[in-house]
């Protein structure tokens, strides 16, 4: 999909479309290169007038037929127009925070949008830049203020008589929401769903890490030689699987002694990596170490003589070099890790935002007190955590945070 | 024609405080009042302080002003509010003798060197030809020339009274309205509105039957108002407190029709802190009774003031009302009860200076800004009258911070949000309210008030010695000790703590310091208690500092002058007006104004990146 905007956004799709549908309706168009009439794709086009737009501005979306070549092609005949150039990466996003169509929260949702490579992290960043996540916060920050209103009623009017404040009931609220957040703060990071949970394999010299990371990967990517001890430092690559990113690595065999300075290096990361590790792949014929990730046991080369009937403790046998029992090994994969990643009704946060709440959440947990002006202070200290995370307050360094991802304020 | 720097209209708590402020400061000032005698009348309750209020004094008398030290020079009953609750939120609060306030006030005046009082009816202001402050004209057309003027009109400015079908011009009972300067106000297009605030009925007390009444005795400490009094020199009298019953509850109803508040002579807005008996039983209807406090106005004055029951019913209607309350079945009402009606600037007009934007040389202080009470006004006062001299005399503005002190919370909350009621302080308006305490202003405002020029000697004395006595103290609470050195009560985790440190634990405790470091003794009572009332919250003041530094970010991402927010795509209507009219200094008082959501402050700061690169 291609989108112009801007004042000569519409000018320029007319030139290459013609008569353009009415405002926000699709409708089917053929594309041509204003230069020399020739055709360049038919493609949807929609019509988005500002400032009821996605950035704020006239917007243009032409939805063409897949290819690079022939998006290529129309970006060119775009491009070429009067007033018109090439977007640089997240300017329609500080176009949008500019013309106030949305918030900080909103476009770091959209900053997460435009790095988002698979379709669960797409679906994530667009509810944060949808307002989903401002408007759940927005709620909590809501309560806290109820709350609040009420210790102040007690600190400011409490001598006058006219107030009637079950003070107790103010500590038990507050706990309750410290609870709903705590919640939320122990659901998996939204960064482990952009850079994907880290699958380490691990195991003894030749047990076959190295062929299987390559028959994960579907690629060559780690050098396989019947030598044991071929990998000596650790291989890490990305992998995408049914929409869901994965991080597997490779690591040199792990036996009491390595032959050399350089076999011993490579044990070291190794074990680092294990140690770091989301999950365990373990192909050793002994019994796996003890690791905080997860683990699976797996029996490699069931290719073998010998080997294919599944051993006591091991979760599947299969072989990388006959494909036999691959298809069943992703899916044990995606089902451990899929513990590990935000489930699709969580709210996701991202470590900025988590700083943020964690602190709102410390204030209302420990806030028993029996001075009110402690509570209330305690309160505040909530509501000041959230606004922080909402960009209400300190809107400078929020901005900061997002600058450091993408180019806002060019 | 005479000539000052700078002129005070107005000789309520605003005028007094703002011709003190500039004298000190060193302007030749003149004061113009419509009665000199009246000067220093208190024109509603006889007390002084409060919730916030007290603070606002404390503030006040830190740096140097009047309305301290004639409260205790007039103080018949003093009493510490929410003594029960933790030490910042609690409010000095004062019963004042009128008599001895007005006097108190008058003399002090009276001392002020150089300072002209002038009696007359503020007319017009003067402008120059580039639309500057030049001067004053009185009704009679005497003229005074002067680069500053502070204007503390207070109700007076196109005043209107009210009870029942009576309606009459003036400020107060028995006094004129300055109708014509409000006249030529609303001429120069400033941004004008109106508020009410009311009276109740004064009583007789000798027809008060105070024996069947709980009685409120003055506060034993003998804590005074400011350091610098000589202590309560008046006698002390106690106060009673009776409740309004479903019978005056049934009384008011009957009688609503009969209300200006309510028939629609009245449309300006009143304050939901401080309201009529008519909105509390019309808008708490369930309530089974409101307090009101018997207030004395003075020691050789049988007038009484019936706190929390301000009406504007027709007098006959409060005649049946006051007679249903306990107590009060024959009580006499000598005066009674009105509602005023007057006008107000909206402070978004003004800068941190309380300085009109439009009109330069023009300082507004007290109840034309939209403020309610006496200490709102002589805080303001204090900030306009330094400002005016400032201002005549080529100095650098005096700016009070909202971090540092009430003056700040208030003025920026005025000068920000403007007003939808009569301002009144709380408590609650600070957020660094564990650091604004009563009981350290001196410690937070002293040096700024001394650098501004606004300490006489005695008081200059007087800081400089409390300063040093602080230093001391914090010397002596650097020691560090175990736990189990210090006491049984605290668990000893093998941690050496200075006694600072230690204060954070409530098991510490100042007998416990004193044993620990025995030169504490020779500390001042009033030192060692804020410094350890500092270190038990010392964990909260911390991460206020840190917030602080948060802010500091937005506060330097400044907003030009003149600023057209017109040119900012993403703010919507609403935003742009209450931008316009507050026009903040800065992103963080950007974001302070009520109604600017994120998204508009993220257009808003991106739109001045923009323009700064």
């Amino acid at each position: 999909m291609l989108r112009a905007s801007g004042p000569a956004a519409i000018a320029a799709a007319q030139a290459i479309a013609g008569t353009l549908p009415p405002p926000r309706r699709a409708a089917l168009r053929t594309l041509r290169d204003p230069a020399d009439g020739s055709t360049l794709d038919r493609a949807l086009v929609l019509v988005f007038p500002g400032p009821r737009s996605a950035t704020g501005e006239d917007l243009v979306e032409f939805h063409v037929h897949g290819g690079r070549a022939v998006a290529a092609a129309v970006e060119g005949a775009l491009v070429a127009q009067a007033g018109c150039r090439a977007a640089a990466a997240g300017e329609f996003t500080r176009r949008a925070l500019e013309n106030g169509r949305i918030d900080l929260v909103e476009a770091e949702g959209l900053a997460d949008l435009l790095t988002a490579e698979t379709e669960s992290q797409r679906r994530r960043a667009l509810d944060a830049a949808e307002g989903h996540v401002s408007r759940r916060i927005g709620l909590w920050a809501d309560r806290v203020l109820g709350l609040s209103a009420r210790a102040e009623a007690i600190l400011d009017f409490g001598d006058e008589d006219d107030v009637a404040v079950d003070e107790a009931a103010i500590g038990r609220e507050a706990l309750a929401l410290a609870e709903e957040m705590a919640a939320v703060l122990d659901q998996p990071p939204v960064e482990r769903l952009h850079q994907g949970p880290l699958i380490a394999l691990a195991g003894p010299p030749n047990s076959g890490k190295s062929t299987t990371l390559n028959a994960l990967a579907g690629r060559d990517a780690a050098i396989v030689s019947p030598i044991p001890g071929t990998t000596r430092d650790r291989i890490e690559l990305a992998v995408v699987r049914e929409g869901r990113a994965y991080r597997l690595v490779d690591t040199a065999g792990l036996r009491s002694r390595g032959d050399d300075e350089i076999e011993e290096e490579g044990m070291a990361r190794a074990r680092l990596a294990v140690e770091a590790a989301d999950l365990l792949l373990w192909l050793g014929d002994e019994s796996p170490p003890e690791v905080a990730a997860t683990t699976l046991w797996l029996q490699p080369r069931s290719d073998l003589a010998g080997r294919s009937a599944l051993r006591p403790g091991r979760a599947l046998a299969f072989s990388a070099v006959t494909g036999e029992g691959l298809a069943e090994l992703w899916r044990l994969i995606a089902d451990r890790c899929s513990a590990l990643l935000p489930s699709e009704d969580d709210l996701a946060l991202n470590a900025r935002q988590r700083g943020c709440l964690r602190e709102a959440q410390r204030a209302l947990a420990d806030m028993e007190s029996s001075d009110m002006l402690v509570v209330a202070e305690h309160l505040r200290a909530a509501r000041y955590a959230l606004d922080r995370l909402l960009g209400r307050v300190g809107a400078e360094e929020m901005l900061d945070a997002l600058f450091g991802r993408f180019c806002i304020g060019k | 024609m005479a000539r000052f720097d700078v002129v005070i209209v107005g000789g309520g708590h605003a005028g007094c405080e703002a011709a003190a402020a500039a004298v000190r400061m060193g302007a030749n000032t003149a004061l113009v009042t419509f009665d000199a005698g009246a000067i220093g009348a208190m024109s509603c309750n006889p007390a002084i302080g409060g919730l916030g209020k007290g603070h606002l004094v404390r503030e006040v008398d830190a740096c140097d002003g009047l309305i301290a030290r004639a409260t205790d020079a007039a103080g018949i009953h003093y009493r510490m509010l929410n003594r029960s609750k933790g030490p910042a939120v609690q409010g000095p609060r004062v019963q004042a003798d009128r008599r001895l306030f007005r006097a108190a006030i008058q003399r002090m005046m009276a001392d002020q060197a150089g300072l002209a009082v002038i009696e007359g009816e503020a007319a017009e202001l003067m402008l120059d030809g580039r639309g500057a402050a030049r001067g004053l004209m009185l009704a009679d057309g005497r003229l005074i020339d002067a680069p500053a003027i502070v204007l503390a009109t207070g109700t007076f400015l196109g005043g209107r009274m009210f009870r029942g079908a009576w309606a009459g011009e003036g400020g107060r009972v028995g006094e004129r309205a300055a109708t014509r300067l409000g006249v030529q106000m609303r001429a120069l297009d400033l941004p004008m509105g109106r508020l009410k605030t009311g009276t109740p009925p004064r009583l007789d007390g000798r027809t008060i039957d105070w024996a069947r009444l709980e009685e409120q005795p003055s506060d034993g400490e003998g804590w005074t108002m400011s350091p610098m009094s000589p202590g309560r020199t008046a006698p002390q009298l106690f106060c009673a407190v009776t409740r309004t019953n479903a019978r005056t509850h049934a009384i008011i109803a009957d009688n609503l029709h009969a209300s200006p508040l309510h028939s629609g002579a009245i449309s300006a807005g009143g304050p939901r802190y401080c309201p009529s008996i008519e909105d509390k039983v019309s808008r708490f209807g369930d309530r089974e009774g409101h307090q009101i406090f018997l207030e004395p106005e003075g020691l050789d004055d049988h007038l009484v003031y019936p706190n929390g029951i301000s009406t504007s019913l027709p007098d006959a209607a409060q005649a049946a009302m006051i007679a249903s309350i306990e107590g009060l079945e024959r009580a006499r009402i000598v005066q009674p009860g009105y509602a005023v009606e007057y006008d107000h600037i909206d402070p978004r007009a003004l800068d941190a200076a309380l300085a009109l934007a439009a009109i330069p040389g023009i300082f507004c202080a007290g109840q034309i800004n939209g403020t309610t009470g006496y200490e709102e006004a002589a805080a303001q006062g204090l900030v306009a009258g330094a400002n005016a001299a400032a201002h005549a005399l080529g100095r650098p503005p005096v700016r009070f911070d909202r971090t540092t002190s009430y003056i700040g919370v208030m003025i920026d909350d005025l000068v920000l949000q403007g007003i939808t009621e009569p301002y009144r302080m709380l408590t609650a308006r600070a957020e660094h309210r564990l650091a604004l305490r009563a009981d350290n202003a001196e410690t937070r405002l002293g040096p700024l008030a001394g650098e501004a020029g606004l300490l006489g000697r005695d008081r200059r004395c007087h800081q400089q010695a409390r300063e040093r006595a602080r230093a001391d103290a914090y010397r002596l609470l650097e020691r560090s000790f175990r736990g189990a050195a210090l006491s049984p009560a605290v668990a000893d985790d093998g941690a050496r703590r200075s006694l600072f440190d230690w204060l954070r634990f409530p098991a510490i405790d100042r007998p416990t310091l004193l044993s620990a470091a025995p030169e504490l003794q020779g500390v001042a009572t009033d030192v060692l208690d804020e410094i350890v009332i500092d270190g038990r919250y010392a964990p909260y003041l911390q991460r206020m500092e840190r917030e602080r530094e948060v802010e500091a970010r937005d506060r330097a991402i400044r907003i030009p002058r003149g600023f057209d927010y017109a040119a900012v795509a993403g703010l919507s209507h609403e935003m742009r007006e209450r931008l316009q009219a507050a026009r903040p200094d800065d992103l963080a008082a950007a974001s302070r104004i009520r109604g600017i959501t994120p998204a508009g402050l993220a257009a808003l700061l991106v739109s001045l990146k923009r323009r700064a690169a």
